[in-house]
């Protein structure tokens, strides 16, 4: 028996929030210390995972097996590769951070909100490593509930949580339903839920009308996670609402679920399927692309601003993904785009969580002083507060694809891919990028950072009663957001660490089609 | 020449004496028990050694007592169920009864009559027992209805449950009559046989005589358009009644369902009643989960959400499968849990001058309550069927039992169900969690496992449903053998 990798990294943060639950609600430091101290062995063995696992790439590791649910055929079956290591890191490194920043900021119901986070945790983890579509569906499930809490309970007065939280919760079991139902379809014809096996096994090859239907049951599902245009309305929503650690768990990782899910499911279960659609995916990708950048640009809530680009970066993402499908040829010159288009969009997945991630918390900083979002009550902030101009300037560039950043290399492999195989989507395509400058640059860097500081409007808006660390970035603040720089520029000078990773299991996946 | 008197085997009936049984005896202690929380654990004995006496039966003996009763597996299941309501029940109502101002020892004397009326229906082989049972569950659930006589709305309810429930009596009992003069017998195994050597054309009596037994029982489980009387009982009855009946009887009614479609009606008539059910399981859970969007009555909510529940269950009856069958056993147990306990929680959330509860009731109960809220927000999202939570099982096996039978539209339409009734479902936690507390906060009990009957009881149900949602096998291994 191997060391259970994955079990542990899963379940420890279950395991902190029992341990969470019974701690005294008023004994508020224990409750905070105990939270972060137990979502650390899941950051601390992910990472360990990824060293382990980039010695030897390609397959699938970490397998653990054990019947669950005989009579069901259901198994208790996890597994990671350089797809979903990435993503199991990301999860853990942002939950602990966020822990460790609301640890500072969160002051209501401070027992429920970390004992739901930890739970949150051990959802989405699971989601990236189950390997039987029964526990991939039960883990799916399990981190909405508590995202729904966060939202409502902790969310801003003014920007109606409980209605973001319904519309949340709602939109995100209507798509797991259908999936559920393409799940059991699936299953009828091959009997085992087994994620591995069933590409294989061509699953309801002999119903093309049942195909269809649940190949885009499952795609509605994911599209709405992700989310892709025109599923997208409950995220500006939820993202604006929720407290900061909460949206930026919901952007750094939520979204990813609905990626990896078309990437580990509906790819592989369906590649002709999705080779058939892949104009009208793509279609979408472009509309969530430029569409998204473009509501970005028209929004004065900063926090909206950042949500709104979230639907635009992921429709990199899919366009990455369509790019991939476009073809199932394995000629070398073909294979080697759809290769790079592939993961480009993985490292795309990875970049978005760290770098919108970021900037989450840091509209978070400026909230929790200010009390506004509003871009137009800011200005001239550069002189007042440098250290956060340049934390911001350095997330901001990196999200706008400043080569030297993250962000700068999963686009360019994403589009290097996507004009080899669907030229005319990648130059529309192309718009959103020069948009996403557009708001970035403007919207973000001008409005809130040059310009002139009016000292009056800083008094109406900023009271030092409130605020009881320094001006610029706190230490807590500073601590919070190093590691996701770090990240940002490692992988905008040297991604081959996190490539190597990716590349392995991309070039499998693609050569089983 | 002497008489010759049959042999009376009556094991497959002991768990049905050991309660009527118990009945009489709480019945008697009364006249001399002063303290009426006594009698409750009395009865609640009762129920444990009834279920004892269930276990020891397992896997079933086979039919006797004149080819009129039997208890196979299923019905031992059934009686699990039954038991288990029973002890729920009356947990809840020992509490509940003291704070009212309503403790009286014929309730719980009631109660195990109405038990001994479901166990009947679950063992019953030949129609006249079926109708035994039924009447014996329906009079003492028509008395509970109405033991708050200082209470217009539970009055109401009596009346109202009496009178309707009397009219599916006849409708029944008619389908009975026409069902013996089609097959000359009353027994189901036997009708069976009957009805399937007479073969094609379809005997049109036997037809009139399913339709109309069918109607009985679509009021007896509140099917739609059977349903009228559900909602205003549910929420007139006093709550611990509720919380008995909404699953007791339900279940009672499903398992004779299925014995009479089954043996009875199979497979002569298979397509007409799976047709019929099918479309029943449709409308009934779809008008559940619609009009319970909107209701801002807790109990009522919850009497239309235990509508929509009905239709899940046919689903799993239209399927006419082993694996619908089991689907459907799977998907009661399931519900008496989730059930039971959302009503053992409205019981305590409820004030001691009202009847009902509005959801305004529920405004921060997270905050004043944080383990009662805890407790129903399982409930609630067991309802909706969320991992790995014992409803998504339920959910998860009579959907894909319909899928296998080719009602993959039946399916289909569950799940979007499942998506609609969410709604509602997540209000009631919106009220809990997200909402501050009220001006009045309703004096629910204080959530103490340790020191009150009523916690006791939504402790097990929330405790069931967690586990068995981890562990489903251990009651699909025990279906497995029924």
């Amino acid at each position: 028996m191997n060391f259970p990798f994955l079990t542990l990294i899963t379940f420890i943060p279950l395991l902190g929030a029992v341990v969470v639950a019974l701690i005294p609600g008023r004994r508020e430091r224990e409750i905070k210390l105990v939270a972060v101290l137990f979502s650390v062995p899941s950051l601390v063995l992910s990472l360990i995972a990824w060293l382990l696992y980039a010695q030897n790439a390609g397959e699938i590791k970490f397998l653990e097996e054990a019947t669950w649910i005989p009579t069901l055929n259901a198994y208790y079956r996890v597994g990671v590769d350089g797809i979903s290591l990435p993503l199991v890191f990301l999860t853990t490194l942002l939950t602990t951070l966020s822990l460790f920043y609301s640890s500072y900021t969160i002051k209501k119901r401070v027992k429920e909100f970390f004992a739901l986070f930890l739970l949150l945790e051990t959802g989405m983890i699971g989601v990236f490593v189950a390997l039987d579509l029964v526990l991939f569906y039960i883990f799916w499930e399990v981190g909405l509930v508590p995202m729904f809490l966060l939202i409502g309970i902790w969310g801003q007065p003014q920007d109606r949580p409980q209605y973001s939280a319904i519309k949340f919760f709602l939109y995100t079991l209507v798509g797991s339903v259908a999936m559920l139902l393409a799940f059991i379809a699936i299953y009828m014809t091959t009997g085992t839920w087994n994620i591995l096996q069933i590409p294989g096994l061509k699953p309801l090859a002999g119903n093309p009308g049942l195909a269809i239907a649940a190949f885009w049951a499952i795609f509605l599902a994911f599209a709405i996670k992700v989310p892709s245009w025109p599923f997208h309305t409950w995220l500006p929503d939820a993202h604006t609402a929720a407290p900061t650690a909460g949206s930026v768990v919901l952007a750094g990782v939520l979204l990813k679920l609905g990626g990896y899910g078309m990437i580990r499911i509906l790819l592989p279960f369906f590649p002709d399927l999705f080779k058939q659609f892949a104009p009208w995916i793509g279609v979408l990708a472009l509309i969530s692309m430029i569409y998204g950048a473009l509501v970005s640009m028209a929004q004065w809530d900063l926090k909206r601003l950042i949500a709104y680009s979230s639907v635009s970066h992921m429709g990199f993402f899919m366009l990455g993904l369509v790019a991939a499908a476009a073809s199932l040829e394995v000629a070398n010159p073909v294979l080697t785009s759809r290769a790079i288009a592939l993961n480009g969009a993985v490292l795309q997945m990875f970049n978005h969580g760290i770098i919108t991630g970021g900037l989450f918390f840091l509209v978070g900083v400026i909230y929790e002083r200010t009390h506004t979002r509003d871009l137009k009550a800011f200005g001239g902030l550069s002189a007042k507060m440098p250290v956060y101009y340049g934390v911001m300037l350095t997330t901001a560039l990196a999200s706008l694809g400043l080569p030297g950043l993250a962000g700068f290399i999963s686009e360019f492999m994403v589009f290097r891919g996507a004009f080899a195989l669907i030229p005319t989507y990648a130059i529309i395509g192309v718009v959103a990028i020069v948009l996403g400058a557009a708001y970035i640059l403007w919207k973000i860097v001008q409005h809130v950072f040059l310009g002139e500081f009016s000292e009056e409007r800083w008094q109406e808006i900023f009271n030092p009663a409130h605020w009881h660390f320094s001006l610029d970035m706190a230490r807590f603040e500073v601590i919070t957001m190093a590691p996701l720089l770090f990240f940002m520029v490692l992988v905008g000078i040297y991604p081959a660490p996190v490539l190597n990773v990716i590349n392995a299991a991309t070039t499998a996946l693609l050569a089983m089609l | 020449m002497r008489p010759q008197l049959p042999t009376l085997d009556l094991v497959p009936l002991y768990p049905l004496l050991v309660v009527t049984g118990w009945a009489v005896l709480v019945l008697l202690a009364d006249l001399f028990v002063q303290h009426k929380r006594a009698l409750g654990y009395l009865a609640l004995t009762g129920v444990i050694v009834a279920a004892v006496v269930t276990v020891a039966l397992w896997p079933g003996v086979p039919t006797s007592f004149q080819n009129m009763a039997i208890s196979d597996g299923q019905a031992l299941f059934f009686n699990l169920v039954f038991l288990v309501t029973g002890a729920l029940g009356l947990l809840v109502a020992i509490e509940y009864l003291e704070r009212k101002d309503l403790q009286r020892g014929e309730y719980y004397a009631l109660l195990m009559f109405s038990l001994a009326g479901m166990i009947a229906m679950a063992a019953a082989e030949d129609l006249l027992i079926v109708f035994l049972g039924l009447e014996m569950m329906s009079v003492a659930l028509y008395v509970l209805s109405g033991s708050n006589q200082r209470d217009m709305s539970s009055i109401e309810a009596a009346m109202k449950y009496f009178i309707l429930g009397s009219f599916a009596s006849a409708f029944f009992l008619y389908g009975i009559a026409l069902t013996y003069a089609a097959a000359g017998s009353t027994n189901l195994a036997q009708i069976g046989s009957w009805l399937s050597g007479r073969g094609i054309p379809k005997d049109p009596v036997a037809l009139t005589g399913l339709s109309l037994l069918l109607v009985g029982f679509g009021f007896k489980v509140a099917l739609v358009p059977f349903h009228w009387w559900t909602p205003d009982v549910y929420q007139g009855a006093p709550t611990s009644v509720t919380a008995f009946m909404s699953v007791g009887a339900k279940a009672a009614g499903f398992a004779t369902l299925t014995r009479v479609l089954y043996s009875a009606f199979s497979p002569t008539f298979t397509t007409d009643w799976v047709t019929v059910a099918a479309v029943l399981a449709a409308v009934t859970m779809t008008f559940g989960n619609l009009a319970a969007l909107v209701q801002r009555d807790v109990k009522r909510l919850l009497g239309y959400s235990s509508i929509a529940h009905a239709g899940y269950v046919l689903v799993g009856i239209a399927a006419a499968s082993p694996v619908g069958v089991r689907g459907m056993l799977f998907y009661i147990l399931a519900y008496a849990f989730m059930t039971a306990g959302a009503f053992a929680v409205a019981c305590a959330v409820e004030r001691r001058e009202q009847s009902t509860t509005t959801l305004a009731d529920y405004a921060g109960l997270a905050q004043r309550s944080p383990l009662l809220a805890a407790a129903m927000l399982l409930f609630m999202l067991s309802l909706i069927g969320i991992p790995p939570l014992i409803g998504f099982w339920s959910k998860l096996f009579v959907f894909r039992a319909a899928v296998e039978a080719n009602l993959a539209w039946l399916a289909v339409l569950g799940v979007l169900n499942s998506a609609l009734s969410a709604y509602y479902y997540a209000g009631v936690v919106v009220q809990m969690y997200l909402r501050e507390p009220g001006r009045s906060p309703a004096e629910e009990v204080a959530f103490r496992p340790w020191r009150s009957a009523l916690a006791v009881a939504v402790f097990l149900a929330a405790a069931a449903t967690v586990v068995l949602g981890l562990w489903p096998g251990a009651v699909v291994n025990l279906l497995m053998g029924v």
